[in-house]
């Protein structure tokens, strides 16, 4: 009777540490696979399916991290680096690189661009402490639609980026065929029937992860989680918490860039215009579906949490639809990710507002 | 108290900034637009007659200390949903109208409280939790309009389902109650067409919310957004005074749409509501408005110079630049670029009042030692 209520109450502090959401998340994507096979999908390249969705989006998703640990909260504000991504990955085609070197050359022309997006942003958080998330929403979609005109404007002229009758003024999409489409997923690619592994991209995440896991425990970075849990003993002990904010931003906004042009070799497009309008909350929800806070994130979390929402978005459109021949996924995926974040703000976060 | 007034100038001298500005954007696009006057007055007449309830809804939050209400879009699903009935219905004309601002009031009430108890429990972050909540509410919309309606709920005539018999069609008709309300007493002045009755029932909700301001909740409301503290130790409920503040500006919005929709004579079943918010916000943030301080006033001016910048940007854009997409796009960039700008002056005037206030506390203990 006691050990049945022990359990009982251990069970009880494991689903609170876990989370009641996550778990019905959890619970739902297992489901959804279980009922895979019933319903006829093939199983295999559904999870090949999650396996690459996830590879395109862990970057992403791993962009959250620095800022939540210093105490900006979510980075509401991802399509300022996407941006930056945007302009590396049009600025390598302009300039004739193909291949993979595409690739590298676009991380090259977005890096400086992300450390000034990130520094002018960081700036700005600094000066609105407290009011971080709202004004990073505000500050990603002003920047999406200032560059919607730059994208028209600016003196672009490679023959497949351009609209075909003006000559002048970027396609919404362009296509990266001959480009660097599947550079990193073609790399040490495993096929073993019909399940697809791109071993390249996960090992391009798992370096960005592993690096990011190390700087979180050097000197700068245990500074920084100080940052973020405390920022008045920060300043007692000596660190220069502006700066140290600063760094974060712009670190996350550089992820953030980096991201984007996994996501494309992945995806194959650059989408330009309003595509990056969105694209924060995924990511956001993402994180927070994997056990992060409005002020504490881990590396897990992001594996796990990408994973979790990557493999809602892939199941519930085969499986929902063979089972009830209606297709809800839209709908779902809108519930479950805005609801993670309904969630995770109304938690009670000691010390950060 | 010379310093305070010293301040104030500023203040002022800051808060309308963002007007003059606009008067300025307006001044230089519209000679270049190259759109006459008599269009122009029209179409800003129209405009206001739209959007200023929408707009007035998003007072009473202020007043309470909520910030900017983003939740209001919760009011307009509600306010479509009612007119998708009385569309089924087929309640034409006046009558229809009012039977949907009627249907219209539970299902904000409902929402309202809903959106109020999650604020509550997100002091300190209530606008971008308001603004999730109306994404979140967004997807529970499209469950009900796009799978519920026809299925489960009864929905008679095929012609607002779509055709695989259950969920609504993109567009709603409302040709029936079409500009009915702005019609309803017709007065053209030197070809001006100025829709009457609706600004009567703009002018009865300002008096409302004068008379509002005065009554004991409004005064409570004022208290709590002050500082919740203080007026919570002065015995005032301050989650139920901030819960009344969002479903009254919940219920405002959905009535608002109502008379949004009359004129506009049609429903976009999925996107009507979804840009509202932010237009309306940015248009009450043009008129001077800040995110803790906001007036009638506001309103008009905000509608006036928002959407004269709006009708005249595409215009001007395309003269200056030889392309229509440029000014489309360059007043969705002025929309999300006057809400970043007010929100960041926001919060550093609330960090300047922050520290003007220690400054005097350290003041006050020195001159005690």
């Amino acid at each position: 009777m006691e050990k049945a209520e022990k359990k009982n109450s251990r069970l009880k502090a494991m689903v609170q540490s876990f989370g009641l959401p996550r778990l019905i998340i959890t619970a739902f994507l297992i489901l959804l696979l279980a009922l895979a096979p019933v319903v006829g999908a093939d199983l295999p390249s559904q999870i090949s399916n999650i396996i690459a969705r996830f590879s395109w989006n862990g970057v992403l998703v791993l962009a959250m991290v620095p800022m939540v640990h210093s105490g900006c909260g979510l980075n509401f504000g991802l399509p300022l680096g996407i941006i930056s991504g945007l302009l590396g990955a049009t600025m390598s085609i302009q300039f004739g690189f193909t291949g993979a070197l595409s690739f590298v050359m676009a991380i090259l022309f977005a890096t400086p661009l992300a450390f000034i997006f990130g520094g002018g942003y960081g700036w700005l958080l600094n000066k609105i402490k407290g009011g971080e998330m709202m004004i990073a929403t505000y500050v990603g979609f002003s920047s999406v639609s200032l560059m919607c005109m730059m994208w028209l404007i600016l003196p672009y002229s490679k023959p497949n980026m351009v609209w075909g009758l003006a000559g002048k003024g970027l396609r919404t999409t362009i296509s990266l065929e001959g480009y660097y489409r599947g550079v990193l997923a073609n790399f040490l690619e495993i096929r073993i029937g019909k399940l697809v592994i791109p071993t390249g991209t996960l090992l391009f995440f798992a370096l960005l992860a592993f690096l990011m896991w190390a700087f979180l425990h050097t000197k700068t970075g245990t500074a920084m989680t100080a940052v973020g849990s405390n920022p008045t003993f920060a300043k007692a002990a000596g660190i220069n918490v502006n700066k140290i904010r600063m760094l974060s931003v712009i670190m996350s906004t550089w992820l953030a860039a980096v991201g984007i042009l996994v996501y494309e070799q992945g995806f194959g497009f650059i989408q330009l215009y309003m595509a990056p309008f969105y694209m924060a909350l995924p990511a956001v929800s993402a994180i927070l579906i994997g056990g992060a806070t409005v002020n504490k994130a881990s590396i897990t979390n992001v594996i796990i949490g990408t994973i979790l929402f990557q493999g809602i978005v892939t199941m519930t459109p085969t499986t929902m639809n063979s089972l009830i021949h209606m297709d809800m996924s839209e709908v779902i995926r809108i519930i479950a990710s805005n609801g993670m974040i309904l969630y995770a703000l109304t938690r009670k976060t000691e010390g950060a507002k | 108290m010379k310093t305070t007034k010293k301040f104030d100038l500023r203040s002022t001298l800051r808060s309308s900034s963002v007007p003059l500005l606009f008067i300025l954007i307006c001044a230089v696009c519209i000679p270049i637009s190259g759109l006459s006057p008599s269009y122009l007055i029209n179409e800003i007449t129209t405009r206001m007659g739209r959007n200023a309830f929408l707009i007035l809804s998003l007072l009473i939050p202020i007043m309470a200390g909520m910030g900017l209400n983003f939740g209001m879009t919760l009011g307009a699903m509600a306010g479509e949903i009612a007119l998708i009935f009385t569309a089924d219905w087929q309640i034409i004309g006046i009558p229809g109208m009012i039977l949907a601002m009627i249907l219209s009031v539970p299902i904000s009430v409902v929402l309202g409280l809903f959106c109020g108890k999650i604020l509550n429990m997100a002091k300190g972050r209530e606008m971008i939790t308001s603004y999730i909540i109306s994404y979140f509410i967004n997807g529970v919309y499209q469950l009900v309009v796009l799978y519920l309606m026809g299925s489960v709920i009864p929905i008679k005539h095929s012609t607002i389902k779509l055709p695989r018999g259950y969920g609504i069609r993109n567009t709603v008709s409302l040709l029936s109650m079409r500009q009915k309300l702005d019609n309803l007493i017709p007065l053209t002045i030197a070809g001006v067409k100025i829709p009457v009755a609706t600004f009567l029932v703009i002018l009865l909700l300002c008096l409302v919310i004068v008379w509002f301001r005065r009554t004991k909740l409004g005064q409570d409301m004022r208290a709590v957004g002050q500082d919740m503290e203080v007026a919570r130790d002065a015995g005032i409920n301050v989650e139920r005074t901030r819960i009344l503040s969002i479903v009254i500006s919940t219920v405002l919005a959905g009535i608002g749409m109502v008379i949004y929709l009359q004129n506009m004579g049609n429903i976009a079943t999925y996107s009507s509501h979804s840009q509202i918010g932010m237009f309306c916000i940015a248009a009450l943030l043009v008129g001077g408005a800040s995110v803790d301080k906001a007036s009638i006033g506001n309103v008009f001016l905000g509608v006036i110079l928002f959407h004269t910048m709006f009708i005249v940007a595409p215009k001007a854009g395309a003269y200056i630049t030889g392309d229509s997409m440029i000014g489309e796009y360059f007043r969705v960039f002025v929309s999300y670029a006057v809400i970043t700008v007010a929100l960041i002056m926001y919060e550093t005037n609330k960090r300047r009042a922050k520290a003007d206030q220690g400054a005097q506390l350290a003041k006050a203990q020195e001159e005690e030692a």
